[in-house]
């Protein structure tokens, strides 16, 4: 039988602030454990909360850039259940009255090959709320040890509205939401660091039919090719049972990425009563409109906003503008070099290719690639080397070698080619007396110019450029070339 | 509400987590009853349109600004009240999902 | 003039003042009365007397110096064992928190350390201030000193009889239900909680957070507003602290205050189930005041008999969530006989809560569980803004609201262990104040026929604290009740 798969997602996101939800202890990831405590992280008796507004306006400018409406009042309320990581034995969250609702995030589907754009399609979401994180638990041979470092680090948590209809959508989804994030600048989403983590939960329907089926959730999903595997697992099982004609059991289900498979971890019988509570301790937040009006208006374009700005109006392909902008700090890189020479293309290529490449080349052994903030480079240095090609002052094999050097030593280009001595020759007689040596070297090729073979004048080129290091400039060469192959005929 | 409140000791007292004797549960069972009978005048009270009361005050947007790092304490004052501890790190018995 | 340890903060801060006593001596009387009365009283959990005297000995050092920090400073303060001050034990009267020692300090004893108050002791209470008798107690009970069989009232038990019996000057209570009002009045002595949000709830281990609020204990009103001075204000660490617009001198209104005012009587409080002594002595009260020149007005607080059933399921559910963090995890008791992490949880609390605090968790998880969210707690928070809207109804006529603090003078120990609702409806009149978070007091209104102390409850406007302690020191002086002390 023919299946509808039904996805639905909740993300939760640590929110890069330098202190926790509800208290000043600070927070940074790797820390030795339980040195990030106070007596508010660890639920001493006595304590009370109180909120970071530095977490509320990181939540609301997340809000608006993933189009939420955001309320006019927000609450808090305990959800309640023990676990040896929650030193409350209650999470504050928002329930009731969350910061963020609604919302919808532009995803891009694969295209049918790489070099080529999907289509895009939006995803709705449900809400975004705030909540606090509980601490880590790490499980030995014989019993759990934990540290509360983690307790209390602010989270918004992304819930999807069951928009999605296969691992790949989801993928793409979470693909768009890391960009989003980034562009909003609130966290850093390293999977690996916990900073970003999914639930996905799962529904199979008889293809058209417009009544959800059972779902299940899967817990767990910490990197995305464990989302997109664990979803194509539920959806595989899933189809099994309902063409077995048995029913599926509403459950949490643990994905395990050693194993590639999931397991049950309680069934909906056994599933929480939260008991949600208003919290008595922390007064509502109103969201002053003025200050969520300034927010908007400060709000950065959204990466496929810009995506069709570079194709439409700077003309750059697919290729380069997929590279660039997923990335906020590229495009900035990127617009700044623009905005000193007006060569897109050129600009783009250099940042998307030799610059990525070098910085991944720099990265230490086993490190992810250097982040363009650790880049030697400047846009200046990048758009002043686009310039010396566009003016004929170097020519673009040379200009391969400028960026090498200039990466290396942070030199602007001009002081290289300057320094090196690598412009271009306009030296006609010297050029001249290479082509008639060329010539008269290589009379195969002069034949098959003759006889209409256009690309044969590079066998005559080679050794020219060879013999002036690349700096022959190679317009005066091909009219050089042309004339005195003419002028022989 | 049901006409006759129902409090099932045995779903509530493991949702508390609190491990109760049979002789507890039979005299708690009894004591809360005649609480929950008790409580049964707040039915006949109209409360349409009525707004709940969570706090003595409507107070709103109290927080904290700056984001700033306020004082931690060292690991040893963790360890030195948990019942257990490694480390650093507070102990407990294997816990399974 | 009374023994030292008879005193009032304000006579003795004078005497401090003139030099014609020191805080080491004052202590030393202190602690020699405490060791001499606390067999029979055991109004303290734990009590360090080196550590008292040498707190004494720095005030006596301060002053010497001429850095005073002011009429608290020296004055031997007891502290209920719901309070964090660090490095001592706070145990919350619990098994639970037996070997618990504080690592930091409450708001509320950060100021009365920054005011030169000297910690004297952790004073008895019901476990996790549940409880109306101090019988709750995982330690023992306090007995009542006017007579030693009878309990002094709870759940701040423990700090009303140590000032009864001399053993400190004055103490700090918390009230959720009238846990401060009720042993104040059981034990002959002034008991006031504040407006809820005046006073910080930091560091005071919370049973229901919307209604808790720290007060003072003392002999006379002058004394409370003097100790409740150096108590308020606006604490980053608590959101739910009000800052008062102006903050007034307290005992300085006091000479400017004088009345006469428009007093209200709420009719419902004097229905079934009061004593006929208690009825007979607060009618004279009102009569007293009546002949003073202060206008007399019937008011009705239509939804107060409600006030027990919204406030048992309010503070329940609040509780059942605030008492989650006791789980033997991180601190506190963790039963021996673990075998996983679930029965760490289930057995460490069954061995570490008393009955009533157990009763009160299985009574508030129940109203908050699913299906009957709706029909118990939300519908009690709702009645609750009902209960809040007769008090600001009879607020817009009258001063104060007078009415008894307890129905009936401190019964005998043991009487009603074995019926919770007996109890609670012991707080009939105190709950509804907590619900609408206005400040009242309790001072001493006269003895009944076999001596046993009746308390005055005064009810005041929200922040209307100046008013409210001059309505009720007009009637302390003129009457004196505060000048009689229990024989032992
Ligand atoms: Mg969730
Ligand atoms: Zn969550």
């Amino acid at each position: 039988m023919e299946y509808d798969v039904v996805i639905g997602l909740e993300i939760h996101v640590q929110l890069k602030t330098r202190t926790k939800m509800f208290t000043a202890a600070p927070y940074a990831y790797g820390a030795d454990p339980n040195t990030l405590i106070d007596p508010v992280v660890l639920g001493l008796p006595g304590t009370l909360p109180v909120l970071n507004h530095a977490a509320v306006e990181a939540c609301a400018k997340l809000g608006l850039l993933l189009a939420c409406e955001i309320a006019e009042v927000c609450k808090w309320d305990r959800k309640n259940y023990f676990y040896p990581d929650s030193p409350k034995n209650y999470q504050l969250t928002q329930n009731e009255q969350p910061l963020c609702l609604g919302g919808q995030v532009e995803i891009e589907l694969p295209g049918t090959s790489r070099n080529i754009q999907g289509e895009h399609r939006l995803v709705k979401l449900n809400r975004i709320h705030l909540e606090e994180d509980p601490g880590k638990l790490t499980h030995t041979a014989f019993d759990t040890t934990i540290d509360f470092n983690r307790a209390g680090v602010p989270l918004a948590e992304i819930v999807t509205e069951p928009d999605l209809h296969s691992s790949e959508e989801a993928v793409a989804f979470l693909n768009a939401l890391i960009h989003l994030i980034h562009y909003a600048g609130v966290s850093d989403c390293d999977m690996e660091k916990g900073q970003l983590r999914c639930d996905a939960n799962v529904s199979l329907k008889p293809a058209g039919s417009k009544t959800l089926g059972t779902r299940t959730e899967m817990k767990n999903l910490n990197s995305i090719s464990n989302v997109r595997a664990a979803i194509e697992y539920e959806i595989a099982r899933q189809t099994e049972l309902l063409d077995a004609g048995e029913s599926i059991t509403q459950e949490t289900r643990r994905w395990s990425a050693e194993n590639g498979t999931s397991s049950s971890l309680r069934s909906k019988e056994e599933a929480h009563d939260y008991r949600y509570f208003p919290d008595p301790d922390l007064m509502p937040v109103r969201m002053d409109r003025a200050r969520v009006a300034e927010l908007q208006a400060a709000l950065p374009e959204r990466p496929y906003d810009k995506q069709r700005r570079y194709q439409e109006t700077l003309d750059l392909p697919f290729t380069l503008t997929s590279v660039l902008c997923p990335d906020p700090k590229l495009c900035t890189f990127f617009e700044e070099a623009l905005e000193l020479h007006p060569a897109p293309k050129v600009i783009a290529n250099y940042i998307a290719n030799d610059l990525l490449r070098e910085l991944s080349a720099s990265a230490a052994h086993g490190e992810s690639a250097l982040s363009i903030s650790d880049c030697p480079l400047t846009p200046a240095h990048i758009a002043e080397l686009a310039k010396l090609i566009e003016n004929g002052v170097i020519t673009k094999q040379i200009a391969k070698e400028v960026f090498t050097t200039m990466y290396q030593s942070g030199n602007m280009p001009a002081v290289i080619v300057e320094k090196e001595g690598l412009q271009q020759s306009d030296n006609s007689d010297e050029i001249e007396a290479l082509c008639r040596e060329a010539i008269a070297g290589n009379a195969k090729a002069v034949a098959q110019f003759k006889e209409g073979n256009a690309k044969a004048l590079n066998a005559l080129k080679g050794p020219v450029m060879k013999a002036t290091k690349g700096q022959a400039n190679p317009a005066t060469l091909d009219q050089i070339l042309r004339s005195l192959i003419q002028s022989e005929a | 509400m049901t006409d006759k409140a129902h409090l099932d000791i045995e779903y509530v007292s493991q949702l508390a987590r609190l491990d109760l004797s049979a002789a507890e549960k039979e005299k708690l069972g009894s004591q809360l009853a005649a609480i929950l009978e008790h409580f049964d005048a707040l039915k006949a009270v109209d409360v349409s349109g009525v707004e709940p009361t969570a706090h003595a005050h409507a107070v709103e947007n109290v927080w904290r600004e700056g984001d700033r790092a306020g004082p931690v304490y060292d690991p040893e004052v963790l360890s030195s009240m948990a019942p257990e501890s490694r480390d650093n790190q507070v102990v407990v018995p294997k816990v399974v999902e | 003039m009374p023994e030292l340890y008879h005193q009032t903060i304000a006579q003795l801060s004078a005497a401090l003042e003139a030099g014609s006593l020191t805080s080491v001596a004052l202590m030393q009387a202190v602690i020699e009365r405490t060791e001499a009365v606390e067999p029979q009283v055991k109004a303290f959990i734990h009590r360090d007397a080196e550590d008292a005297l040498q707190q004494a000995h720095a005030s006596d050092e301060r002053r010497a110096s001429g850095n005073s920090l002011g009429p608290l400073d020296g004055i031997p303060i007891g502290i209920k064992d719901i309070l964090a001050v660090k490095g001592q034990p706070l145990r919350c009267a619990s098994k639970m928190l037996d070997n618990f020692v504080s690592p930091y300090d409450a708001t509320v004893i950060a100021q009365l350390k920054a005011a030169g108050a000297v910690l004297w002791g952790r004073l008895n209470m019901d476990e996790f201030a549940m409880g109306s008798s101090t019988e709750n107690s995982a330690y023992m009970a306090t007995a009542n000193p006017w007579d030693l069989d009878r309990i002094p009232g709870g759940s701040s038990g423990g700090s009303a009889a140590a000032i009864a019996a001399g053993q400190a000057i004055a103490t700090i209570g918390t009230d959720t239900g009238g846990s401060i009002r009720q042993p104040a009045a059981l034990c002959g002595v002034v008991g006031m909680k504040p407006t809820y949000g005046l006073v910080s709830r930091y560091g005071l281990v919370a049973f229901a957070s919307s209604l808790d609020q720290a007060g003072p204990m003392t002999r006379t009103v002058e004394d409370a507003a003097l100790l409740l001075q150096t108590m308020l204000g606006k604490d980053p660490l608590d959101s739910t602290s009000i800052a008062m617009p102006k903050v007034p001198d307290f005992r300085a209104e006091l000479k400017h205050r004088k009345g006469p005012w428009k007093l209200g009587v709420p009719r419902e409080f004097f229905g079934d189930g009061i004593d006929p002594e208690v009825k007979a002595n607060i009618e004279a009260a009102i009569e007293w005041y009546r002949a003073q020149g202060s206008e007399i007005v019937d008011i009705s607080l239509p939804h107060a008999h409600l006030s027990v059933p919204v406030y048992y399921i309010v503070a329940t559910a609040e509780a059942s969530s605030n008492l989650a963090r006791f789980d033997g995890v991180r601190y506190g008791h963790r039963s021996v006989a673990v075998e996983d992490a679930l029965s760490l949880f289930t057995q460490s609390r069954g061995e570490g809560f008393g009955d009533e605090v157990k009763r009160r968790i299985i009574l508030g998880t129940y109203v908050l569980s699913s299906g009957y969210y709706d029909a118990y707690y939300l519908r009690a928070q709702k009645v609750r803004t009902l209960i809040r809207r007769d008090f600001e109804n009879a607020f817009e006529t009258v001063d104060a609201i007078l009415s008894p603090t307890s129905p009936t003078p401190a019964f005998k120990r043991g009487e009603r262990s074995n019926d919770p609702l007996a109890m609670y409806l012991s707080d009939i009149y105190t709950i509804a104040v907590n619900l609408a978070g206005l400040p009242a007091l309790s001072l001493p209104s006269g003895f009944t026929s076999n001596g046993l102390p009746i308390g005055l409850q005064v009810i005041g406007k929200a922040f209307g604290e100046a008013d409210l302690f001059a309505v009720a020191q007009a009637y302390e002086q003129a009457h004196n009740f505060h000048l009689v002390t229990a024989e032992l």
